[in-house]
């Protein structure tokens, strides 16, 4: 056994609280060590220069790393000891920054904790097996989930390299949020103008296939090789025989809230989302159709032209597989209704950010004429509050929702452009207007759009004389105010949603506790979920505009094409293992494993054992922490190993 | 029969000695048995919290203490003052042993926060509405009444965890039920001024200013309330608003349990209604009351 011990400096985020030299001096004084090294920064090109170096003319075969979290480099370490022909399994590492130097203050204790780890490091280095991968082949087909321009973006930048997508889309059309919007900033560029092209493409694509009004079921399978129940809804229309011509959906007497134009008018039973809807096809709502409910009506299939309205319809289940997912499922508005001094739903003229982007829209339910909903009148005077569910601890609401400052300025331009006249206030707190050309937009909302900021919050909105009454602090004057308005919109803030919480329960990826799932890395890797082969885009991860979704998008896209362009992937060795002499063939593995890569296996006198399917096995230790007999083990980590480690920490503190 | 602990508090004692005429008088209609603390004490008021935090609990303390020993668990306190403070000792009691504890060595107070604290309005809200309409024998449907709730008695929402912290309906529910025609309006919950009227009377004046302008713009006929500061501010400076806001209200100020009083048959001078600074008396004599 010749054992290699190097202790990192890390800059001086460790030496700065622990002696690494005496750590060092101590290494050497265990068993099997013949080195032992301190390097400035371990993972530079002279520190792996170094290792590599003792590697070869001390023939190390095991090697112990002192230095930062294994999460951060220890793929690095590994390629090393590859590079310098070791098997890169003989490697053991020993957290001392962040487990050690970032967590203490006193330099003695913490140089005692250092050299605790280190011998814990030594004693199980001497343990280590040689370990090897497999190969899987990986499926070259890649599942996105949800159909906003960030899903579209990512269809569309992997089916144009010539890989086939499967695009599954929730509700009834893609399109998304956007698909709301009537101008979007910085550029005030029309947004289905930029949108719907996109749209038709992705749809016609021939490398795309998409699944609209349909919803992923099950998921199973890693990396490569993931196996996906779709569940595609009845649409009660046949989508083969259907024109889009719409007839159907101007004969239905039934009405229901449009949830396109966020409740502000009604829609049918039968009904296409809005006209630039893609696919062009109407869905019924089993939920209001009289016919569904009642038997009655029916009135959709006698228009019909080409027969295509399909009552009898049932959800189709497929199943497919696919090589790599990227979840882009969006976002919704939070809550406002907790704001109850804002008096939403008790008058109409208090409205919300998403009801305004249609009532701005040429195609919305007013024509793009800014009118009260109450009394059908243009306002001379409209009020923006920002922030309402936004920076706001006391209602659960702390994060900034990143956009609303910015659609507010974008409100007060769009304003002034349909309504000269008309006066705009913005109630804020602070502005932020932090990317490319922002400032200069918001710039643009004051000076040549005359709006008027107010920073403030407001605490009341009541009416008076068929005014809206807003009443609140302006904080630079340090007085209260009170505005008369006619109209006032909530500049609602962003959530996660549900729908995703549920789904990442289903893809086994995290999420944070409003919903938005959690990137694997902040910083290095912002697309990557926390588990292989799972990527995340757009407002999904976290609040933001469609700039930065569609940069998302391509770049967890490329991710994706960086993944299948192997034909084969290594799968890890660190796996459970079944020594069958032991197994009893309880199966309680079986029922603790989170990942159902426990089988059973039939052996020729007719007993049964378990047996671990290695492509599966995310190597969690579950299965091997249940069983009695102790007859699995976790490569890497098995008892013997761990133990050691344990009694080197007991030995070393003998209060312990 | 309900029995619970009554804590008047000190106003109900003096200024507001209708409130407590009223209250004792509705509770009694329905069946409730009023066991007032003996001995109590004063709750703290403003002057406490804003002093010394463990005194204004152990002021609470002590009168929830009382209602222990008395063997009653639940205590109704109808000020929203003292509600406030009694209920917020009670909080503090139940989430914090080590504070307990304390008082227990310290002040020889045997306080176990088993039970609730209510307000008068929120006790009488789990009266079910059939209940209150058996008790109507006269028809007060002529009158328009906006109901003020102030600032406590439903603040701060953590705390009270009772009725809509921005638009209540809770004493709209029990006066609608007493046969007074209720109106919507936008001021339920907006400052009086509260103690300002004091120190700095100029807020206090235009802020009840304020209340009584939307009551009337709302078309009131009566303000109906449930806290003896809210009472003072509206009734007895209601003259002073006037001359401080150039105004000419002449609206009267009635608790909401005089109102329900009146309903359930009590005579006008039984309830203290005479007691009021803005004349009730033509008000009443419309609705057919002498
Ligand atoms: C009021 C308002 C105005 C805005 N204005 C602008 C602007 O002017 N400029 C700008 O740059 N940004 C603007 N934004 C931000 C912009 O809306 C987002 O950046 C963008 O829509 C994010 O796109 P996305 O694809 O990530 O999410 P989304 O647009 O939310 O799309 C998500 C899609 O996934 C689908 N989905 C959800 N769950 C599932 C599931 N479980 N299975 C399948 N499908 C699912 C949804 O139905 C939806 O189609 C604004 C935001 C708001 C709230």
């Amino acid at each position: 056994m010749k054992i290699g011990v190097f202790i990192c400096h890390c800059g001086n985020n460790i030496s700065a609280t622990v002696d690494v030299e005496q750590v060092a001096q101590h290494a050497l004084t265990l068993p099997g060590v013949v080195c032992a090294h301190t390097i400035p920064h371990a993972c530079s090109e002279p520190g792996q220069q170094l290792i590599k170096k003792n590697i070869q003319e001390k023939g190390l075969n095991r090697i112990v790393i002192g230095a930062c979290s294994p999460r951060v480099h220890e793929a690095t370490f590994k390629r090393v000891l590859a590079q310098a022909g070791l098997n890169p399994y003989l490697l053991e590492f020993a957290n001392l920054r962040e487990q050690c130097s970032w967590v203490h203050e006193d330099r003695q204790l913490a140089t005692g904790k250092a050299i605790d780890l280190i011998d814990m490091a030594v004693n199980k280095a001497a343990r280590l097996e040689p370990l090897t991968s497999s190969k899987v082949d990986v499926n070259k087909r890649t599942l996105v989930i949800g159909g906003g321009i960030a899903g579209i973006q990512a269809a569309l930048d992997i089916a144009d390299s010539g890989h086939e997508v499967a695009l599954v889309e929730k509700t009834p059309t893609i399109g998304g949020n956007m698909a709301r919007m009537d101008k979007v900033f910085p550029t005030l560029d029309c947004s289905a103008c930029i949108l719907t092209p996109k749209m038709v493409e992705v749809a016609s694509h021939p490398n795309v296939t998409l699944y609209t009004y349909s919803e992923v079921e099950q998921v199973s399978g890693f990396v490569g090789n993931f196996k996906v129940k779709i569940r595609k809804k009845a649409r009660l229309v046949d989508m083969e025989k259907c024109t889009g011509c719409g007839s159907c959906t101007l004969k239905c007497p039934v009405k229901a809230p449009s949830e396109f134009n966020m409740g502000l008018d009604n829609r049918g039973a039968i009904y296409i989302p809005f006209p630039q809807a893609v696919p062009h096809i109407p869905v019924i709502d089993k939920t209001v159709c009289s016919y569904i409910l009642k038997k009655k009506c029916g009135l959709c299939q006698k228009i019909c032209p080409t027969g295509a309205i399909a009552f009898e319809q049932q959800d189709e289940l497929t199943e497919e597989e696919f090589g790599a997912i990227i979840v882009a499922t969006g976002y919704e508005l939070m809550d406002w209704t907790v704001y109850g001094e804002y008096g939403y739903g008790k008058y109409k003229d208090v409205i919300t950010s998403m009801q305004y982007e249609r009532i701005l829209s040429s195609s919305g339910p007013t024509g793009g004429h800014i009118k009260r909903l109450s009394d059908g009148r243009e306002p001379e005077v409209v009020a923006i509050i920002a922030c309402v569910g936004s920076r706001d601890a006391a209602r659960g609401r702390p994060y900034c929702s990143s956009v609303c400052c910015m659609y507010s300025a974008k409100y007060a331009m769009l304003t002034r452009e349909h309504l000269p006249n008309a006066q705009v206030y913005i109630f804020y707190m602070d502005i932020r207007a932090c990317s490319k050309m922002y400032e200069e937009f918001v710039q643009r909302a004051q000076e040549k759009y005359g709006a008027n900021y107010v920073r403030g919050r407001v605490s009341k909105i009541f009416e008076r004389n068929g005014r809206m009454v807003l009443q609140g602090a302006d904080t630079l004057l340090g007085q209260s105010v009170e505005l008369e308005a006619d109209l006032v919109v909530l500049a609602v803030g962003i959530t996660g949603t549900q729908s995703t919480i549920e789904l990442a329960k289903k893809l086994n990826i995290s999420h944070d506790e409003y919903g938005f799932l959690t990137e694997n890395h902040p910083k290095l890797r912002p697309v990557e979920s926390s588990t292989a082969g799972i990527f995340i885009a757009g407002a999904c991860q976290s609040p933001k505009d469609i700039p930065l979704s569609v940069a998302q998008a391509s770049s967890a896209a490329s991710k994706v094409l960086g993944l299948i362009s192997h034909d084969k992937l290594e799968t890890s060795p660190l796996v459970a293992e079944v020594t069958i002499l032991k197994c009893v063939g309880c199966f309680r593995c079986l029922s603790v494993c989170p990942f159902s890569a426990i089988e059973e296996q039939v052996l020729r006198d007719g007993t049964k054992v378990a047996q671990v399917n290695p492509a599966l096995c995310q190597g969690c230790g579950l299965c091997s922490a249940t069983c009695p007999p102790a007859a699995i083990a976790l490569r890497g980590f098995t008892d013997d190993q761990l133990i050691s480690q344990m009694e080197s920490l007991c030995q070393l503190n003998p209060e312990l | 029969m309900t029995k619970l602990g009554y804590f008047p508090g000190c106003s109900l004692e003096g200024s507001a000695s209708e409130y407590d005429q009223s209250s004792r008088y509705v509770c009694k209609q329905l069946d409730i048995e009023l066991v007032e603390l003996p001995d109590w004490s004063c709750c703290g008021a403003h002057a406490a919290h804003h002093t010394q935090h463990k005194l204004a609990c152990a002021l609470s303390a002590r009168n929830l203490s009382i209602a222990t020993k008395q063997g009653v668990d639940s205590v109704v306190a109808p000020c929203p003052a003292c509600y406030s403070g009694l209920k917020s000792a009670q909080n503090q009691l139940a989430n914090n042993p080590g504070l307990t504890e304390k008082l227990k060595s310290e002040l020889d107070l045997d306080c176990n926060a088993k039970g609730e604290v209510f307000s008068l309005v929120e006790l009488l809200s789990h009266i079910e509405p059939e209940t209150l309409k058996a008790q109507v024998k006269v028809d007060l449907g002529g009158l328009k009444v906006a109901a003020y709730y102030g600032c406590l008695l439903v603040r701060p929402p953590k705390l009270v965890q009772f009725d809509d912290p921005e638009n209540p309906t809770s004493i709209d529910n029990l006066l609608s039920a007493a046969g007074v025609q209720m109106l919507p309006w936008d001021y339920k919950v907006q400052c009086c001024g509260a103690v300002l009227g004091i120190s700095n009377p100029d807020i206090q004046l235009k802020l009840s200013g304020d209340i009584l302008k939307m009551a009337q713009l709302a078309g009131a006929q009566a303000v109906a309330v449930a806290c003896p500061l809210c009472h003072a501010n509206l009734d007895l400076r209601q003259e002073q608003i006037n001359k401080y806001c150039k105004s000419n209200f002449n609206l009267p100020i009635i608790y909401f349990t005089q109102l329900m009083g009146l309903a359930f048959g009590a005579s006008p001078k039984g309830l203290g209604i005479d007691k009021h600074m803005v004349n009730v008396g033509p008000l009443l004599s419309k609705v057919g009351i002498r």
